[in-house]
């Protein structure tokens, strides 16, 4: 177990030597691209904000639920089947039909290329799960159907998010899918999400319906309130044009009214539809609405062929810059939820990563002066291997651009502490063994052979829990697994080979001495 | 050498009313859940005015209507970290929090943390620690099954449950918050615990092989003395560094460095006084040894 070939020794030197220069490349700023790798800050230690994003599906059902009725209707009564009793409840389609077209019924739900109901071929389950309850039927998603739901509203969603970062302009940005119905947004650097979080927090359905007093519009009406809560008035639920019509949206500054508008550019089928509402509609009300909220109600005068308007509604610049966005970035598929939400100040991470780093000082010194103190001159070597391990730990990470979190500074220091284990079991054994064998080198040969199991169970151990957190765990306690995982390597590493070299040459040198340790 | 096992039934005793007194904690006291685990709404606050203090604060947040709020100084002076319930989940929540507190304090304070959690995301995130948990002890059983007897794993696994329920009944005792970071605490004490129990079963079954004549009474106490210089010192240079984060390492950290030098304490002694008085207790012999490595032979 002493020794060692020079290939050995330099393969050795050449790997510490390595990872102590990735290491140090995270405190010197190279200009050249050779080596741009750093270890990342989480978002605890850099500040910056966590949010995570919950879709909200259940509208999204209920639309498709209530479009699904009257395509089923359309659907049969193409095959002459009449469907009775149409209703929606709970998510749950009922109807009735005929005793004789029963079966008709069911054979398309369950035809496996059915046009109606869609999927099977390629998830071998269909969109829509048909009972006969016996007085009628009951049409639901099946569960493929749901998912299938859940992750293109996922899809729509992300990207709409992306959209709104981006234009909020923070840096890198993170945001990624969980599960198939939440979104994670991390973003470094920003103290105050205020912002981010209502951009977020809207759908920004927009539409645009004409105000009536005709209770029996032939689209049906509702009661919307106006955005400053106070007004009411009766809105048509005939869209005029809507939100995807737009192609452009921006703040402007009207100099006649001295206030500030959103101006907008539609899209060819929008410009064509606005401008017969606005021929067909002079003297009425063109109520704006945002998620279900009038924003203004202007009348109009004139038609407007151009395909392009502007929106007032008594806005400072910082709320039509961010209605404007809104507009531009789309709307949402559902509404989103914060379901979780974490922000910590650049101040505060500044804090915490002093309060680390003295931790890590003065816990590393301590060890230092303990080690020394018990051991002399085994306790240099096991010192220098300390140092050179901390060094290849933060190489590791380096390479891996690792996040490093608080908690992961605390699993540094207990690496720290830990990693004098080793070593001390094998020293502890080689004293044992020199009780009873004079031959210094046969006394150490045997110390690190016999030592080696019970190293391994115990490192393993600690392994076995590192793995499980950093699969359990979130955000900064993964951080702690992965400085603690990634440090049960690199330790089992300089002690096997910088410590045990260290210690094979003292040794060889020493052959002769007594009480060597 | 240290007699230990003169002690064995007086400190099984001790352990026994140890996990007794914490499990009734745990049952009657319950947990103080942070609100990773309850839900809720935490604000890190530092003010840069002597006229904000806990009570003003209190005052402040008593008038806003949100349910029980908890307002305590956190760390230094200046900071305070002020916790409550949201049960709402009321969405624009920090920003009110702000317009109220501008109108008595003016600018003279910043939000330096601000968390909050969904009711919905707490009870998840309270299944997913108890589940990494369970898992990391089942997966300890199995290693050490593969590795070992089942004396021995018996006995590993009744001192890891001790040193976690322990650990636990001691920050339901005096109120200590149980959070995330807890939870990762608990995770390196079950490792840390096994690690130090591994290595003196090792020497335990070594010097099984070895002597056939001594009982394993006599036995164990062998073996504990064998590697109690190791014993000492790794628990030595593992607290050292806790210590360090506990002292320096600033306010976030100091549950977790607690729960680690508590964990570390426990695993320690339980490693002495319950592992192996499992093995004595179940009358190990050099028979077992053997008998089971001709088995998987």
């Amino acid at each position: 177990m002493l020794y060692f070939s020079k290939l050995r020794i330099l393969f050795i030197t050449l790997f510490s030597v390595l990872f102590i220069l990735i290491a140090s490349s995270n405190l010197f700023k190279f200009d050249d691209n050779f080596f741009d790798k750093k270890i990342n800050l989480g978002l605890d230690l850099q500040g910056g904000s966590y949010l995570l994003l919950e879709i909200d599906n259940e509208p999204v059902i209920e639309q498709k639920l209530q479009n699904l009725t009257t395509t089923i209707r359309n659907y049969f009564k193409e095959k002459n089947i009449k469907i009775n009793n149409i209703k929606l409840e709970n998510q749950n389609i009922f109807f009735t039909v005929r005793d004789n077209d029963k079966q008709s019924v069911l054979d398309v739900f369950q035809d496996e290329n059915s046009d109606l109901n869609p999927y099977y071929p390629r998830f071998k389950s269909h969109q829509l799960e048909i009972e006969d309850t016996g007085i009628n039927f009951k049409v639901n998603f099946s569960r493929q159907g749901l998912i299938k739901l859940k992750t293109s509203s996922q899809d729509q969603a992300i990207e709409i998010v992306r959209r709104r970062v981006d234009e909020v302009g923070t840096n890198e940005p993170n945001i990624l899918k969980r599960g198939n119905n939440r979104i994670l947004v991390e973003l470094p650097g920003l103290d105050d999400p205020m912002r981010i979080k209502s951009l977020l927090g809207k759908t920004a359905n927009l539409t645009f319906r004409f105000v009536t007093n005709d209770e029996n519009d032939r689209f049906g009406v509702e009661k919307l309130k106006f955005e400053n809560g106070l007004e009411e008035a009766i809105v048509s639920k005939r869209i005029i044009i809507s939100g995807e019509n737009l192609l452009d949206a921006q703040p402007k500054m009207d100099t006649q009214a001295n206030q500030t508008i959103v101006s907008f550019t539609l899209d060819r089928v929008g410009a064509k539809r606005f401008g017969k509402a606005t021929s067909t509609g002079i003297g009425k009300q063109l109520a704006i609405v945002l998620d279900g909220k009038i924003i203004s109600a202007p009348v109009v005068r004139d038609t407007i062929a151009s395909g392009s308007g502007q929106i007032s509604g008594g806005f400072t610049f910082q709320t039509a810059t961010d209605l404007a966005l809104l507009l531009r970035s789309g709307a949402l598929p559902a509404p989103l939820e914060i379901i979780e939400e974490r922000t910590v100040g650049p101040d505060l991470g500044q804090d915490s990563i002093n309060a680390g780093m003295i931790a890590l000082a003065i816990g590393f010194m301590l060890v230092i002066i303990f080690m020394f103190l018990k051991y002399k001159i085994f306790g240099l070597i096991t010192n220098v291997t300390l140092i050179v391990n901390l060094f290849i730990l933060l190489g590791v990470l380096t390479l891996f651009e690792a996040t490093l979190t608080l908690p992961g500074i605390a699993g540094i220091i207990l690496t720290v502490g830990m990693a004098v284990d080793a070593n001390v079991l094998i020293f502890e054994r080689i004293k044992e063994e020199l009780k009873d064998e004079t031959n210094n080198i046969l006394a150490f040969d045997g110390g690190y052979t016999k030592s080696r199991t019970a190293i391994l169970d115990a490192n393993i151990t600690t392994l076995l829990a590192a793995i499980i957190l950093f699969f359990m765990g979130s955000g900064p306690v993964k951080g702690f697994a992965v400085t603690l995982g990634v440090g049960i390597f690199t330790t089992l590493f300089s002690v096997y080979f910088i410590a045990r070299l260290f210690t094979s040459i003292y040794v060889s040198r020493n052959k002769d001495k007594e009480k060597l340790i | 050498m240290v007699a230990f096992n003169k002690y064995y039934n007086h400190f099984n005793l001790l352990s026994s009313v140890l996990i007794v007194v914490s499990l009734l904690l745990l049952i009657f006291k319950g947990l103080n859940f942070g609100i990773d685990f309850k839900g809720g709404t935490l604000i890190e606050l530092r003010a840069s005015d002597s006229k904000i203090n806990v009570s003003s604060l209190r005052d402040r947040f008593n008038q806003m209507d949100l349910g029980d709020v908890s307002v305590k100084k956190f760390g230094n002076d200046t900071d305070f970290l002020v916790k409550f319930e949201n049960k709402d989940n009321k969405k624009n929540i920090i920003e009110e929090i702000k317009v109220n507190l501008d109108k008595s304090f003016g600018n003279n304070y910043d939000f330096r943390r601000v968390e909050n959690v969904g009711p919905k995301v707490s009870a998840e995130l309270l299944k997913s620690g108890v589940i990494a948990i369970s898992l990391s002890l089942a997966l300890m059983l199995i290693y050490i099954w593969i590795r070992f007897e089942w004396q021995f794993s018996l006995g590993a696994i009744l001192a890891l449950f001790h040193d976690v329920i322990v650990t636990l009944g001691v920050f339901s005792l005096f109120s200590l918050e149980i959070n995330l970071s807890i939870i990762a605490a608990v995770l390196t004490i079950v490792g840390y615990s096994m690690n130090d129990t591994v290595v003196i079963f090792d020497r335990v079954r070594e010097n099984l092989r070895k002597y056939s004549d001594i009982k394993i009474f006599e036995l164990t106490n062998i073996s504990i003395n064998e590697t109690l210089s190791r014993t000492i010192i790794t628990s030595a240079t593992t607290l050292l560094a806790l210590l360090a984060i506990y002292f320096f390492g600033g306010e976030i950290l100091k549950g977790f460095s607690l729960a680690m030098i508590l964990g570390v304490v426990f695993g320690t002694y339980s490693s002495i006084y319950i592992a192996n008085t499992v093995l004595v207790r179940l009358r190990v012999s050099q028979k077992t040894v053997l008998r089971e490595e001709e088995d998987k032979k």
